[in-house]
């Protein structure tokens, strides 16, 4: 199969993953939103991520928190923050208030032919916090991505 | 604002500039060199060198009075496989997420 998810980085300080789904907004947006849906899939087992807890009050104002388990770090991670905003089947945002310099996510969810088109923007407060995301890896860089970016350095270094 | 891609296409437009990559990928060289082997003026290397630097494929270091450029692609390629990293994970997550469309939609048929 081929890929159908792109990461770009857009501007100094947004990065935007898109993705296609086979189903209607209302039903991809719940699984955005309810605790339950979003651990099965929000924390991947091919990354070696476990899903300690979800907690989330997916309204306007309220908070979220997502803690998980990696056989790489002995503590827990734990990422939280609240909702800006939270429409109802079309768009979501939240801050991500784990560390300073924390992204703000929007969601945007749009139907069309019953398939949803997801997008994910992910801006930073500036183009020094975005780059020192990709510096410490911090936006989700788990250690299998650190080898799968190995393999990408010496690949891009054999044909540089 | 223009995006780091937008400088990166910009600086590889010019003739010059790719072969001063070219031979920079070769070895390190001063700007003194570089001029020379462009045939070109010192101020006129140096311009392009400022385009290179500024597109970050080319970082250079002053040493007494020779300023020396070397590749420094290193940057672009971090940034193009934190990338790459960020899109393996939305991938899995994705992939996962299909599954729990999949058994929503499924839910939804058999409630009707």
């Amino acid at each position: 199969m081929t890929s159908r998810t792109t990461v770009e980085r857009t501007s100094d300080r947004e990065l935007v993953t898109t993705r296609s789904f086979d189903g209607p907004a209302r039903i991809v947006f719940e699984a955005w939103t309810r605790p339950e849906l979003i651990m099965r899939w929000w924390a991947p087992k091919s990354f070696g991520m476990t899903f300690l807890s979800c907690e989330t009050d997916a309204r306007t104002g309220g908070s979220y928190r997502f803690v998980f388990g990696h056989p790489a770090s002995e503590q827990p991670m734990a990422f939280f923050g609240r909702y800006i905003e939270v429409t109802p089947p079309s768009r979501l945002v939240w801050t991500n208030d784990e560390g300073e310099d924390g992204a703000v996510t929007t969601v945007t969810f749009e139907e069309d032919d019953g398939k949803t088109r997801v997008v994910v923007h992910d801006l930073y407060p500036s183009k020094e916090a975005l780059d020192s995301a990709m510096a410490s890896g911090s936006t989700g860089a788990w250690p299998e991505q650190f080898e799968a970016l190995d393999d990408l350095l010496t690949a891009l270094g054999a044909s540089a | 604002m223009p995006t780091r891609l937008d400088a990166t296409f910009a600086a590889l437009s010019d003739a010059t500039r790719r072969g001063v990559l070219e031979r920079l990928g070769r070895s390190d060289a001063s700007i003194t060199e570089l001029a020379d082997t462009f045939h070109m003026t010192l101020t006129g290397m140096k311009k392009h060198v400022g385009v290179l630097e500024q597109a970050g494929l080319v970082t250079t270091r002053k040493v007494g009075r020779v300023r020396t450029c070397r590749l420094g692609l290193r940057r672009l390629e971090e940034e193009a496989a934190w990338i790459e990293g960020q899109r393996r994970l939305w991938e899995a997550r994705f992939d996962a997420l299909d599954e729990v469309v999949e058994d929503l939609k499924r839910k939804e048929t058999v409630d009707d």
